[in-house]
């Protein structure tokens, strides 16, 4: 038997009303334009594998992938620093396979493995258009392993595969069309339900008994009749975050059951359904373990943590779907895949090094004390997770940004150890000096189809 | 171990200098010829006679072949060098190393920068091939660093050290209004100063140095042969030169109120060339200006100012164009321009027509001892170059 080990959340800082756009009530989250689906992925996990939570295989499922060719899951795998032994798998194409890849992490589980599924999505819509609206961006990430040191355990599941079209997209098109969503909802309808019917069966757990169930689909409609089919209770409903998030893609089931496990007591018993292209469906029980593995941050305080004033054609720059009068500074440059290599603890796990002799922190890790001159001395250390704050900062007006000014900062970290660093999620009428930050894992920009990741500051969130 | 100096064995003859500025009807080339031919005209000899040259450009060119090129010298050694904002300065350091051992008899220090061909605002670096994860702080934001970290450090209100910066911006441009080769030729009024675009932090447009084209060159020979080309040489006293570990970008001690280069640069020429006060004994000084809180800072760091009093001597017009203590009396990087290889050799290009009379409405009147102070980098991490000239 198997279930999920840890788990974590995430979801960007930024939110988009949807008056802006002219599409109604409420608002969905946007990942600022330093983000994409592998950073946020990897802020997901950071609260899933925190404290050095072992793992041998990483899934990464997505339907907006960094690298139409190039393994996404890699830079999961080096940002989380963890070790090259891991084995990887990428899934995509369909937003169903985000549940579909905790069924896959839950089957290597169940055969003696751990592994950290990752499900994260940036959802763009054509200008104008409900997906645009409804969705929204973020990410959730799930460790599987045995049942003794599961917080939920595997009751039962079910899946189904149906040739339909319903959401679609050719690679060389920018954004997905949608059929009638009336036809989806009545042709799809029957087999959710019998999906999440034999779920239940298989798990011997009877509607009425769900604490929450989980209902994901490509559209509202095509869900809103499986509680009257399955004969669960308004409250047995988890809320689909609608109004504060949209729907996150592939990372919406996981999301959803992210938000549930935060507020989940022991026994309490889990239904996730997701429909696209079929179905699938997960039937958990919450343990007792429960109480000590919930991640710091958990979904509402993800939601609470926010700024929702950005202007829609901002966003629009950020997706790339306005063009926009670039500054008169240069393009910036791809970085190169040797020093990149050499690098890649420094750049992609921010880790650092500390002088073994007198203790001076070194941010690139060094190989001559600056403190003792001490030479080759040094033993690695990670700051990605290290406390830190502003020593000095400034406004940079100059400096090339999808968000002007830059906000610029030298950081000191605890124990130890400064790092001149650009500030993200930040008003730069928050920022003060002594000012608490912690890093995250960012895309700094695109140069030549070369995504430059990095770690910045930011907040306390 | 010793920086020993080579205190009056290296005299300055002649030098050239281009007018500062947009020279949009020029290449670098044609910046160079100007120089030089100015400089050998400036010494009464002819071409032939150089014996080797040091050309100092940041990023307008590369190799000897630049110079060689331009000039048609006949194989002749050309050495091309760079240390940031700091390179017209080891040109000059590099050619009075080279006729001081003895190797050549007669050398050129050449500085020259073509900055206004790229199309960008403010400068543009050019990084090696890297991992992607270098600071992209630019050059004004680092600088602006050292504004809000005075300010607290000595307990001076940022309305007032707003003001104290704007001072340092207007002086420079007071004393560029009355230099011809300036690139801003103007009088900025302080409140225009203080309102100008912000840029960085809290600083403006006006607190920054000009981008402009330039070149200014320098003929060297031993202080004993200094009377065959120059009725009035002027005489190296002391040349020193620190690059750093780079302390401030690592250590959680530095606090951004001071260059510890400067401060190591400094020292070592005051003792090459037996300076005890500097306060006292220097008289004028082209300091690196690059932008306003780096002048500011430089004051205490050289010993012109006690740690903290900067500020006070700054509103007190102690370093105005008439003050007792004239900084930056061309103009500076401010008001005189920046291109960057030929800012060294400008600042002496000044010392030049002071410590010889010839600085026509802003002579300082009977100088001693001169300054030139050249820092490429940023505050924590940078090279400094501090030189005493007089006759």
């Amino acid at each position: 038997m198997a279930g999920i080990v840890r788990y974590g959340s995430y979801l960007p800082y930024f939110r988009l009303q949807r008056a802006a756009m002219g599409a109604g009530k409420g608002e969905r989250a946007v990942a600022s334009y330093d983000e994409d689906s592998v950073s946020m992925a990897v802020e997901a996990a950071r609260d899933a594998v925190r404290g050095g939570v072992a793992v041998d295989t990483v899934l990464f499922a997505t339907t907006s992938p960094a690298y139409a060719e190039k393994l996404d899951a890699a830079t999961i795998q080096a940002a989380l620093d963890l070790p090259e032994s891991v084995g990887s798998v990428g899934l995509g194409g369909s937003s169903r396979m985000g549940l579909a890849a905790l069924l896959l992490g839950l089957d290597l589980a169940a055969a003696g493995r751990r592994a950290l599924v990752c499900a994260s999505d940036v959802i763009v819509g054509a200008p104008g258009g409900a997906r645009e609206s409804q969705g929204g961006d973020g990410a959730a990430a799930f460790v599987t392993g045995g049942d003794r040191d599961a917080i939920a355990r595997v009751l039962g599941r079910a899946s189904a595969t149906i040739e339909i079209l319903d959401v679609w997209r050719v690679p060389e098109e920018r954004f997905p069309r949608q059929w009638e969503e009336r036809f989806i909802a009545d042709t799809m309808a029957p087999a959710i339900a019998d999906t999440a019917r034999r779920a239940l069966e298989a798990a011997g757990v009877e509607p009425s008994t769900l604490a929450t169930a989980i209902l994901d689909g490509t559209n509202p409609r095509s869900m809103a009749g499986l509680p009257k089919a399955l004969g669960l209770r308004p409250e047995q409903v988890a809320d689909p975050l609608a109004a504060s998030v949209g729907r996150t893609g592939v990372a919406h089931a996981g999301l959803l059951l992210a938000r549930a496990l935060d507020q989940a007591k022991r026994g309490d018993r889990i239904l996730v359904v997701c429909e696209a292209d079929g179905a699938d469906a997960l039937v958990l029980e919450v343990t007792e373990a429960i109480t000590d593995a919930r991640p710091v941050r958990k979904v509402d305080r993800w939601i609470a943590s926010k700024r929702n004033d950005l202007p829609y054609n901002t966003y629009l720059k950020w997706r790339g779907i306005l063009p926009f009068e670039p500054p008169r500074r240069p393009d910036p440059e791809r970085p190169a895949a040797p020093p990149m290599r050499r690098h890649e603890r420094w750049k992609l796990a921010f880790v650092g090094s500390r002088c073994t002799k007198c203790q001076t922190g070194h941010l690139p890790p060094q190989r001559v004390c600056v403190k003792c001159g001490a030479v080759d001395q040094m033993r690695d250390e990670r700051f990605a997770d290290t406390s830190c704050r502003v020593a000095t900062y400034t406004l940079d007006h100059l400096a090339y940004s999808l968000q002007p000014p830059v906000v610029a900062a030298f950081v000191d970290y605890e124990g130890g150890g400064r790092f001149s660093s650009e500030l993200t999620d930040v008003d730069p009428k928050d920022v003060a000096i002594g000012k608490h930050l912690e890093m995250t894992f960012r895309r700094l920009y695109t140069a030549q189809g070369v995504h430059n990741y990095f770690w910045k500051a930011r907040p306390g969130r | 171990m010793a920086s020993n100096g080579i205190k009056d064995r290296v005299a300055i003859v002649g030098m050239g200098c281009t007018p500062f500025g947009e020279h949009w009807d020029k290449g670098p080339e044609d910046l160079l010829v100007d120089a030089a031919t100015e400089a050998y005209r400036s010494a009464g000899i002819d071409s032939e006679q150089v014996d080797a040259y040091w050309l100092g450009t940041m990023a307008s060119g590369f190799s000897g072949l630049m110079l060689s090129e331009a000039l048609k010298i006949p194989y002749k050694p050309v050495t091309r060098l760079e240390n940031m904002c700091a390179t017209g300065s080891e040109a000059i350091r590099n050619a009075a190393y080279a006729v001081a051992c003895g190797a050549y008899d007669l050398v050129m220090a050449i500085g020259v920068e073509k900055l206004k061909d790229s199309g960008y605002s403010g400068l543009v670096g050019a990084n090696p091939p890297n991992d992607g994860t270098l600071s992209s702080m630019t050059a004004p934001a680092t600088f602006s660093l050292l504004a809000p970290a005075y300010a607290k450090k000595y307990g001076v209100e940022e309305g007032t050290l707003k003001q104290v910066l704007a001072r340092i911006a207007w002086k420079n441009h007071k004393n560029g209004a009355k230099n011809p080769k300036a690139q801003f030729r103007k009088e900025v009024p302080i409140e225009t100063i203080c309102k100008s675009p912000p840029v960085a932090g809290m600083l403006g447009i006006f607190d920054c140095s000009g981008v402009s084209d330039g070149s200014a060159a320098a003929i060297l020979c031993r202080a004993e042969d200094a009377h065959r080309y120059s009725k009035h040489p002027i005489f190296i006293k002391a040349l020193s030169f620190a690059a750093g570990p780079a302390e401030g970008y690592y250590s959680q001690d530095y606090d951004f109120t001071t260059f510890p280069e400067v401060v190591a640069s400094s020292r070592d020429a005051y003792r090459q060339a037996g300076v005890k006060d500097p306060r006292a004994e220097i008289s004028m000084a082209e300091v690196h200006d690059c932008f306003t809180p780096t002048e500011l800072v430089l004051m205490e760091d050289m010993g012109f100012s006690p740690r903290g009093k900067a500020w006070k001597d700054v509103l007190d017009g102690r370093f105005d164009g008439e003050g007792p203590q004239p900084v930056n009396p061309d103009g500076g990087l401010k008001s005189f321009g920046h291109p960057i290889g030929a800012s060294g050799l400008r600042m002496m290009y000044e010392m030049w027509l002071q410590l010889r009379g010839e600085a026509g409405p802003r002579q300082i009147p009977e100088p001693k001892l001169g300054l030139t102070h050249n820092l490429g980098g940023a505050p924590g991490r940078c090279v400094s170059f501090v030189s005493v000239v007089g006759v």
